[in-house]
């Protein structure tokens, strides 16, 4: 009697061994096939849209969505490269995007570093004030913001997209940096206090170089934003040769209702300094979209 | 080192322009906007004080309504698409091979500008040369719809690709909040004999639940403001099908002049956001308090 009870539970054991040997592969297999159907979903469309780039209408109406093209048409990419005003969008792009991630991680990090090293009683309101930020949607500031650069003529000019793309990514930039921050030892900043140095060395020369990593994390998530942003120009920017990549390509686009390739190219020439990026920068891309997960 | 430290001029001139840039941009434009509200104004001419007829009119607005009822029928789906994404980057993170290539793909549509993303589907549903009707087709649909001209078809066929462009982003931070849970946990819960779906559920889910709330937070303040997409798609239509708030105030003042009334939508937007965070945050906080 007292031997029998073992030697079930061992049998027992040995057969649920048995399935779990059998299920497994197969159970692994099954999920596996799940997120590779998954990933397909994700890429095909952007796989569709270079096969389409590269077709005429002709091939484009009558053979099948998913066949190659015949032949590549390339002289589609040099069409729509000529014909529109694509390279000064880029630049256009680059400028603004390039120009509000400096500015704001210059002013979000001085901000963080004068609420986690420096003592003054406002410190934590004005935190408060940054954080709320967060939650604001931009419409809400879009009629009166249109208004106000109107009135100081700072609509239609580049200087209005630097500004508010800053002032919108200050919260996220300053709650990225004060993690950092505040994990960040304080010995040689101490030191150099005692030392006599200025404020300004100490934040300019020691703190900020220590930064870097978080630096480079919130500069990847800023430009992110900016870079796919689409209201504001669409709203403050008139004149074309200000156009941004997102809105000069969405009206340079309007002109080929009916053409494809040229659509396709557009569209492509626009994301490939992206897709070149994310190959190159992956892994730290996805640790700037890990750290700013807080805002959508 | 305290009084260097506590350097009042020093302070004002690193926090000032930062401080200033919000207040300008962000804080007063929001008090104008609710200010706006009151007023009957096309935008150019002279504002006229209308008291609350704005708002009134507002609630009388089945337009508007409608579209408030779009906002939060995308939030409820972005919310519910969450769940296949933590069911994705349960799968992921239990040391499958290829994982952190997959998770990289699944990124890829985050980086496109929502222009190219628009564009782009606007093709993969179209009518009679789009993949979507082409794969309908060889399915035997006789007649498959056009998506985007269908009424009772277009706000799904741009919840689609709103749920194409976050899935990666979701899944990353479930993916990397996964992998910070201690291996110890999960070791010693198989010792006594769980199985993997009681691990997920009763162990790792509760783990991250302070992240799912978080992206609960994301998802549904996302929505309620969402406007990309829509704007370049449909532009709100056929006939309001697929309007939303934020469509529906920029509609209101950049096509119909009417700038008034869409400050009165754009603040009852931010009043909408607003609460919706301080609600999940406060159900949230609540579901905490009890032992599970």
């Amino acid at each position: 009697m007292d031997t029998a009870k073992p030697v079930q539970t061992s049998h027992r054991e040995k057969s649920l061994l048995q399935i779990k040997r059998l299920a497994n592969p197969v159970a692994y297999g099954i999920l596996y096939s799940f997120l590779i159907v998954v990933a397909a979903f994700q890429i095909y469309p952007i796989v569709w849209l270079f096969l389409f780039s590269l077709k005429n209408n002709q091939e484009i109406f009558n053979t099948s969505p998913f066949s190659l093209p015949t032949q590549p048409k390339w002289e589609n990419y040099v069409k729509v490269w000529i014909e529109g005003n694509i390279g000064q969008y880029f630049f256009n792009s680059v400028l603004y995007t390039v120009s509000a991630v400096v500015l704001t991680v210059l002013l979000a990090s001085m901000v963080t570093f004068a609420i986690t090293r420096m003592r003054w009683k406002a410190s934590q309101p004005v935190l408060g004030l940054f954080m709320i930020g967060l939650m604001i949607p931009v419409h809400s500031t879009l009629i009166p913001l249109f208004d106000t650069f109107t009135k100081t003529n700072l609509i239609d000019s580049p200087l209005s997209i630097i500004l508010s793309y800053t002032a919108f990514n200050l919260p996220i930039t300053i709650m990225i940096l004060l993690g950092f921050y505040e994990a960040l030892p304080r010995e040689v900043e101490e030191a150099a206090v005692m030392d006599g140095a200025t404020i300004h060395h100490i934040f300019f020369r020691l703190t900020l170089p220590m930064t870097s990593p978080v630096i480079a994390t919130t500069a990847i998530i800023n430009m992110i934003y900016n870079w796919n942003e689409f209201v504001f120009v669409n709203t403050f920017i008139s004149s074309d040769t200000y156009k941004t990549l997102t809105v000069g390509i969405q009206n340079f686009i309007g002109q080929y209702t009916t053409d494809w390739g040229a659509i396709g190219a557009t569209l492509m020439i626009s994301i490939l300094p992206i897709l070149i990026a994310f190959f190159l920068l992956s892994n730290r891309i996805v640790e700037g979209i890990t750290a700013g997960s807080v805002k959508g | 080192m305290n009084q260097v430290m506590a350097n009042k001029k020093v302070i004002f001139l690193y926090v000032a322009p930062a401080l200033l840039l919000v207040l300008v941009l962000v804080y007063i434009p929001i008090v104008l906007t609710g200010y706006y509200g009151l007023m009957k104004w096309d935008g150019i001419g002279e504002m006229e004080f209308i008291g609350l007829k704005n708002y009134k009119d507002l609630i009388q607005d089945h337009l508007f309504w409608d579209s408030v009822y779009h906002s939060f029928l995308l939030a409820l789906f972005s919310a519910l698409s969450l769940i296949g994404y933590l069911m994705i980057s349960i799968i992921l993170a239990g040391n499958i091979k290829g994982a952190d290539l997959l998770r990289k793909i699944y990124l890829i549509p985050m980086l496109l500008a929502s222009v190219v993303i628009a564009q782009l589907w606007m093709k993969i549903y179209h009518p009679s040369n789009g993949i979507l009707n082409h794969i309908l087709m060889k399915l035997g649909v006789v007649d498959p719809p056009s998506w985007l001209a269908d009424p009772r078809f277009t706000l799904f066929a741009i919840i689609i690709p709103v749920i194409w462009q976050y899935a990666g982003f979701y899944i990353l931070i479930y993916y990397a909040a996964l992998k910070n849970i201690p291996e110890e946990i999960v070791e010693a819960a198989k010792i006594d004999g769980a199985t993997p779906f009681q691990i997920a559920t009763r162990i790792k889910l509760p783990l991250i639940k302070s992240v799912i709330i978080v992206t609960i937070v994301l998802a549904v303040v996302g929505s309620l403001k969402y406007f990309d997409l829509i704007y370049i798609m449909t532009g709100g239509g056929p006939n309001g099908a697929s309007e939303v708030m934020a469509s529906y105030m920029y509609n209101q003042a950049f096509k119909g002049f009417n700038f008034g009334y869409a400050s009165a939508v754009g603040f009852f937007l931010l009043l909408i956001c607003l609460v919706a965070t301080y609600l999940i945050r406060k159900l949230a906080a609540t579901g905490q308090d009890t032992p599970s």
